[in-house]
C-alpha cells in the first residue's frame, strides 16, 4: 500500500497533479453553487410582489 | 424537426427545466467515469519502464488538454450560431463555456508542468504544446475579461462572439506557428502526449478520463447557463414562477 | 457580421472611393498631431535601446535577441497607438456619422487601418535597420528585418483594429486591448522575428517571408469585416 502512495518516488508530482485537479474542480463547483444562490436571492427580490401574491392565491 | 420547434427549445424559459433535468445525469456520469479512470490510471496501468510512475499524470493532462481546445471551438460555434440566428440561448451557452474552458486550460498547464519536472528536469519548458496552451489561456482570459468589462449584456454577447470567432480562426495558426518555432529552436525531444508504448489499459484509462472531462464540462456548462438565465431574466414572469424562486 | 458584408457587397463600386476617403481624412488628422506620432516613434526607439542596458552589450547575445526585441517593441508601439484608430471619432460622434455614410463600412475601416499603418507601422519598419545595427544585425539580416516588418506591421494594424473596435468606450480600454490582441499577435511575432533568425542560421528566410505575406493577405481580407462588425456593436 505504501508503495502505491509512493508512486515510485514521483509521489509529489503524481498526487500533486490529481490533487490540484480535484481542488480546482471542487473550487469551481463551490463557486458556481454560491453564484446560483446569489442569483436566486436576486431573482426573489426582483419578482414583483403582486405576481407572487397572485400565484399563491391560485395555489 | 421543424425550425419553429428549434426556436422554442432555444427560449430560456423552455431550456431552463430541460437543463435542470440533464445536469444530474451528466454530473454523476462524470463522477463515475473520473473514479474509474483514476483507478485505472493510478492502480491498474503498469509502471512505464522509461518514465516510471510519473507518466500517470498524462491521464489527467491529456483529457484536460483535449477539453481545453475543444471547448474553445464549441464556444466559437455557439457564438457563430448566435450571430447567425440571434438566439439568446446560444450567447448564454457561449458565456457558460468560457470559465470551464479556462479552467481546463489551467489544469492542462499545471499537470503538464508537474509532468515536466521529473521528465524534462524543469517545471516549464517552451514546448510547443505547453506554449500553445498558455496562449489559449490568454485567449480565454480575453473573452472573460471583455465580457466583464461590458455592462450591457446584449453588447457583451455580440462583442464576445466576434472575439471568439476571431480567436478560433487564430488557434490553429498559433498552434502551427508555435510548433514551427519550437522545431527550429530544437525543443525538447520528449513530447508530453507521445506516450511510451500505448498499452491497451492506458488507452482505455485515457479515453475514460476524456469522457469524464466531457461529461463534467457539459454538466457545469448547463449548470452555469441556468445561473446566467436567472441573473439575466430576473423579474420576468417565468423566473418568478420557478419553484426555487418562490420557495423560502 | 453577415449583414454588414452583404450590404457592402451591393455597392462594390464604392469600395475604393471609401478606402481613399477614410485614408485621406485620417492622414490629414494624423498630420495635424504629428508631434504625437513622433513621440510614439521615440517610444519604440527607447524601448529597443533599453534592452542592452538591462541584459548585456555582448555582440553575439545581442545579435541573437535583437530581432525579437525589435519585434516586441514594434508590437508594443502598435498597441499603444491603436486607441487612436477609433477612440476620438467614437467620443465626438464622428464614428456614427462615418458608419451612416454611403460608403461601405469595411471599406472605410480599411482606409483607417491603412492610415494607421502608414503613420505607425511604416516608420517603425523604416527605423528598424538603424536600430538593428545597435544589435549587431548585419547585411542581409537588416534587409530581411525591414522586409519582415513591412509585411508584418500591417497585420498588427489589421488585427489591432478588431480589438480597438471591440473595446471602444470601455473603462479598462487600454489594458483590456492588450489582453485581447497580444495573444493574436503571436504568429506574426514568431514568423517576423524568425525571418532574421533564419538568415543568421543560414537557412534562408523565404518560408518566413512568404508566410507573413500569406498572413497579410488573409488579414487584409478578413479583418476589416470583423472590425466593421465590432464597430457596429459598439455603436448600437
Amino acid at each position: 500500500m505504501n508503495e502505491f502512495f509512493a508512486m515510485g518516488g514521483y509521489a509529489f508530482f503524481v498526487w500533486g497533479s490529481f490533487g490540484a485537479t480535484a481542488f480546482v474542480v471542487v473550487v469551481e463547483m463551490v463557486a458556481l453553487r454560491a453564484r446560483r444562490r446569489r442569483a436566486l436571492d436576486e431573482a426573489r427580490l426582483a419578482t414583483p410582489d403582486s405576481l407572487t401574491a397572485a400565484t399563491q392565491g391560485v395555489l | 424537426m421543424t425550425s419553429s420547434s428549434w426556436y422554442r427549445y432555444s427560449s430560456p424559459a423552455t431550456f431552463y427545466p430541460i437543463a435542470g433535468r440533464l445536469i444530474p445525469w451528466f454530473g454523476w456520469a462524470a463522477a463515475v467515469m473520473a473514479a474509474i479512470g483514476t483507478w485505472i490510471g493510478l492502480a491498474i496501468a503498469p509502471t512505464d519502464f522509461q518514465q516510471g510512475d510519473a507518466y500517470r499524470i498524462i491521464f489527467i493532462h491529456v483529457a484536460s488538454a483535449w477539453m481545453s481546445m475543444f471547448m474553445y471551438v464549441v464556444m466559437a460555434a455557439w457564438s457563430a450560431l448566435f450571430l447567425g440566428f440571434n438566439t439568446r440561448l446560444s450567447a448564454m451557452m457561449a458565456q457558460a463555456m468560457a470559465p470551464t474552458g479556462a479552467l481546463m486550460t489551467l489544469i492542462a498547464l499545471v499537470t503538464g508542468s508537474l509532468w515536466g519536472k521529473p521528465t524534462w528536469g524543469t517545471y516549464w519548458a517552451w514546448d510547443a504544446r505547453m506554449t500553445s496552451e498558455l496562449i489559449l489561456l490568454f485567449l480565454y482570459m480575453g473573452v472573460i475579461a471583455l465580457r466583464n468589462a461590458i455592462d450591457d449584456p446584449r453588447r457583451a454577447d455580440r462583442a464576445c462572439a466576434v472575439l471568439s470567432l476571431v480567436g478560433v480562426i487564430n488557434v490553429p495558426i498559433i498552434y502551427y506557428s508555435v510548433k514551427w518555432w519550437n522545431t527550429l529552436h530544437q525543443g525538447s525531444s520528449v513530447s508530453l502526449t507521445a506516450a511510451p508504448k500505448m498499452a491497451m489499459t492506458m488507452l482505455t484509462g485515457m479515453l475514460i478520463m476524456a469522457l469524464a472531462a466531457w461529461f463534467y464540462a457539459i454538466a457545469v456548462a448547463l449548470y452555469r447557463v441556468r445561473v446566467i438565465m436567472l441573473e439575466r431574466e430576473r423579474g420576468s414572469a417565468w423566473v418568478g414562477e420557478l419553484q426555487e424562486v418562490k420557495s423560502r | 457580421m453577415a449583414t454588414a458584408s452583404v450590404s457592402s457587397s451591393l455597392d462594390a463600386g464604392a469600395v475604393l472611393p471609401g478606402v481613399r476617403w477614410a485614408l485621406v481624412r485620417d492622414l490629414k488628422l494624423a498630420f495635424r498631431s504629428r508631434a504625437e506620432l513622433g513621440v510614439q516613434l521615440m517610444f519604440y526607439v527607447i524601448v529597443v535601446s533599453l534592452f542592452p542596458l538591462a541584459t548585456t552589450p555582448e555582440r553575439n547575445l545581442l545579435a541573437t535577441m535583437g530581432p525579437g526585441v525589435l519585434w516586441v517593441a514594434a508590437l508594443l508601439a502598435s498597441l499603444l497607438s491603436l486607441p487612436r484608430l477609433f477612440a476620438a471619432d467614437f467620443a465626438d460622434g464622428t464614428l456614427e456619422q462615418i458608419a451612416l455614410s454611403p460608403y461601405p463600412l469595411p471599406a472605410l475601416i480599411s482606409g483607417k487601418i491603412l492610415a494607421h499603418w502608414l503613420t505607425t507601422g511604416l516608420p517603425v519598419a523604416l527605423m528598424a535597420p538603424l536600430l538593428g545595427l545597435q544589435y549587431a544585425v548585419e547585411g542581409e539580416g537588416l534587409v530581411i528585418l525591414m522586409l519582415a516588418l513591412l509585411l508584418g506591421t500591417p497585420i498588427l494594424s489589421l488585427l489591432g483594429a478588431i480589438g480597438a473596435a471591440l473595446t471602444l468606450g470601455l473603462r479598462s480600454g487600454g489594458s483590456l486591448l492588450a489582453l485581447l490582441i497580444l495573444p493574436l499577435y503571436v504568429p506574426v511575432l514568431i514568423f517576423g522575428a524568425g525571418a532574421v533568425d533564419a538568415v543568421r542560421a543560414g537557412l534562408g528566410s523565404a518560408a518566413n517571408v512568404s508566410l507573413l505575406g500569406a498572413g497579410l493577405l488573409i488579414a487584409a481580407v478578413g479583418a476589416p469585416f470583423a472590425a466593421a462588425a465590432a464597430v457596429r456593436i459598439a455603436l448600437d
